[in-house]
């Protein structure tokens, strides 16, 4: 268990790192437009321009850069925004519990909501249920996530008036009045993808010989179901959960927005407008590392749930 | 009385309006205490008919006739309620495959405490400690330590004994046993074959034996049934199945066991040519004809039932297996392959 644990841990070092590489060359070669020039505004004079890219150090050669920014990323620092003028991880120090805490909740809603309905679903494929949750599902999953935000503000915020449409407020209360919306939004963009994982596994599972067998001993089907088979059933539900968390912090780029939400997504869309390069590639840096983190929990969940995967490349 | 009635059971996929036939007007009956054989071909109905037993024909497949009485009690007309606990005390199941049997993500020892709990209403500590005897009856060595065990960390032959324990749990009178020793090897077989016997006597089960292996019937079973095409052909004591087959395609089976001990060539196990029928409508017609080394225009004329031919000994063939004139023998060792 520890092997594999370490195994995982490795391989998510080298994966990070690969992120910040590709990035990092990504922004520094392919992306047009200077971000000197973008900060110091239009009327700058070509001296003042190049005093200060001398100053950034964006004069030097890019292999150079690239090590100074290894460097200070393996100190945690993440560098200077140009377009705020102040340490990139404290900008974004405070931006990251907000989004942190609209994924959360996004995913809480979308298990809460897609665990019963496929569940419901797998008990009789192909009947009325099935059928009525697959078009509920999907006709929600059609709906563009920034449509799905606004009707939601409509029926909810304006209409009944029982959440803000918008804004961001901490403690526990302001939280969960106002992240409610937005994560009910991104929670039901969500519910069929782990309504659709959870009633194919499901359905899989329940075809196998040892529930057969344990309807062989007569025991109950809310026991075979509930415990039994969703043991089995569940683990590829969070594996997907793993490769989902890139679509959700996506997501929150577009729901912040709908949502005047100060948060990492909208930090994001500000930086990239900005061209500040640092800012950018220290918020792609952390949600991949947030990706990257995730799958790791949900691999090392797995080989909790799921003792055969510990031995996964061992023999 | 016997324990166990089966009567004109059938069993049938697909469009009730034109129903396909998986097995058809068998009746069976097992004694208290007694073993009886179901053998015959992949598809010939053998497991289907097991399942029936508890009514667990696996969907789209569905019993649609027949009259199942286990002690008294009409199967057929119990709820679900009357059949969860029927499932739990009266009879157990053993299935084929211990490599699929077994639940991955539980302990052994969970599993049948699991069971204990459920059927027997075991407390944690007493279901425990039944668990672990059960393990030790059933021969799992250390039990106390492969309590703990997964499925995938114990051997084929092991996993079957655990499946043997859970089957037996809450000491049914009746075991169900479908192909119980086909995906292990043979010497593992041989023990899991002893171990069954054992567990027969000790806790004076009936048991239904399903197999296709000849051998493994006549080791174990008083009784046999020989199944083809979704019907009893034969059906009769061991001894008189084995010494005086009197359908054609019992003798055939017979010809194609192949035996351990046979130095000379012409003693080599006799394949039966052709495959055995699809499921499909019902056919006026003998079930075996298509392949049957002795068919004669007669055998198209209607549906074969059983009849007496002796003691206890039935025979769907009524020209009782004897070739007709000029036809060659079914157990002619000489035939081509």
């Amino acid at each position: 268990m520890i092997a594999y644990v370490v195994r995982r841990l490795a391989l998510s070092v080298v994966v990070v790192w690969g992120l910040a590489t590709v990035t990092f060359f990504m922004l520094h070669l392919l992306v047009p437009g200077d971000p000197v020039r973008r900060a110091l505004g239009p009327r700058a004079s070509e001296e003042t321009i190049s005093n200060l890219r001398h100053q950034l150090g964006f004069d030097r050669p890019v292999l150079e850069q690239y090590g100074s920014f290894l460097g200070g990323l393996l100190h945690g620092d993440l560098g200077t925004s140009l377009s705020l003028s102040a340490p990139v991880s404290q900008i974004l120090g405070d931006r990251i519990l907000p989004s942190a805490l609209l994924i959360a909740y996004g995913l809480v809603v979308a298990f809460a909501i897609g665990l019963p309905l496929g569940i419901l679903s797998a008990i009789r494929p192909n009947g009325t249920a099935d059928h009525g949750v697959r078009i509920g599902t999907t006709f929600v999953f059609g709906m563009p996530v920034f449509w799905l935000g606004l009707i939601l503000a409509l029926v909810f915020g304006l209409k009944l008036g029982w959440f803000p449409v918008s804004g961001y407020r901490s403690g526990v209360g302001g939280t969960f009045k106002t992240l409610t919306l937005p994560a009910l939004t991104l929670g039901l963009s969500l519910v069929v993808i782990v309504t659709r994982t959870l009633r194919s596994n499901l359905i899989n599972v329940l075809k196998s010989e040892y529930i057969e067998a344990a309807r062989s001993r007569g025991l109950s089907e809310r026991r075979i179901i509930g415990k039994l088979a969703m043991r089995n059933a569940i683990m590829p539900t969070f594996t997907i959960l793993g490769a989902l968390i890139g679509y959700l912090i996506g997501g929150t780029v577009v729901i912040e927005q709908v949502y005047q939400i100060p948060g990492a997504g909208s930090l994001l869309v500000r930086s990239i407008l900005q061209r500040d390069f640092q800012t950018v590639l220290a918020v792609t840096l952390i949600s991949g590392a947030a990706v990257v983190t995730v799958s790791f929990l949900t691999d090392v969940l797995q080989a909790v749930l799921d003792p055969r995967v510990r031995l996964e490349g061992k023999s | 009385m016997s324990l166990l009635t089966i009567s004109g059971l059938g069993v049938e996929f697909g469009p009730r309006a034109a129903p396909l036939s998986a097995v058809r007007d068998v009746s069976l009956t097992v004694d208290p205490g007694e073993v009886i054989g179901l053998v015959g071909e992949s598809g010939s109905g053998k497991s289907l008919t097991s399942r029936a037993i508890m009514r667990m024909v696996p969907s789209p497949g569905r019993i649609s006739a027949g009259e199942i009485y286990f002690d008294g009690r009409d199967v057929m007309a119990m709820s679900s309620k009357e059949l969860r606990s029927f499932r739990a005390h009266d009879v157990g199941m053993i299935f084929q495959d211990p490599f699929s049997s077994l639940n991955p993500v539980f302990k052994v020892g969970a599993q049948i405490t699991e069971t204990l709990r459920a059927n027997l209403g075991l407390g944690r500590a007493e279901a425990r400690s039944t668990a672990i005897d059960m393990l030790e009856r059933v021969g799992i060595p250390r039990p106390e330590q492969h309590f703990s065990s997964y499925p995938h960390e114990l051997s084929g032959g092991m996993r079957q004994r655990v499946m043997i324990a859970l089957a037996t749990a809450s000491r049914p009178r009746f075991l169900l046993a479908d192909e119980p020793t086909t995906a292990l090897d043979v010497t593992t077989q041989k023990q899991i074959l002893t171990l069954l016997a054992t567990m027969r006597r000790d806790f004076d089960m009936a048991m239904l034996l399903v197999s296709h292996d000849f051998g493994v019937i006549a080791q174990m079973c008083d009784r046999v049934a020989v199944m083809y095409g979704g019907q009893i052909v034969e059906s009769g004591p061991v001894e008189a199945i084995y010494r005086t087959p009197q359908h054609p395609y019992t003798r055939a089976l017979l010809a194609s066991v192949p035996e351990l001990d046979a130095v000379d060539q012409r003693s080599r196990p006799t394949p039966l040519e052709g495959y055995p029928p699809e499921i499909g409508p019902v056919r006026d017609e003998c079930v075996f004809v298509e392949r049957c080394p002795s068919a004669r225009p007669d055998c198209r004329s209607g549906r074969m039932s059983l009849e007496q031919v002796g003691t206890r000994h039935h025979s769907a063939c009524p020209f009782e297996g004897r070739p007709a004139e000029g036809a060659q023998s079914p157990v002619a060792k000489e035939r081509v392959v």
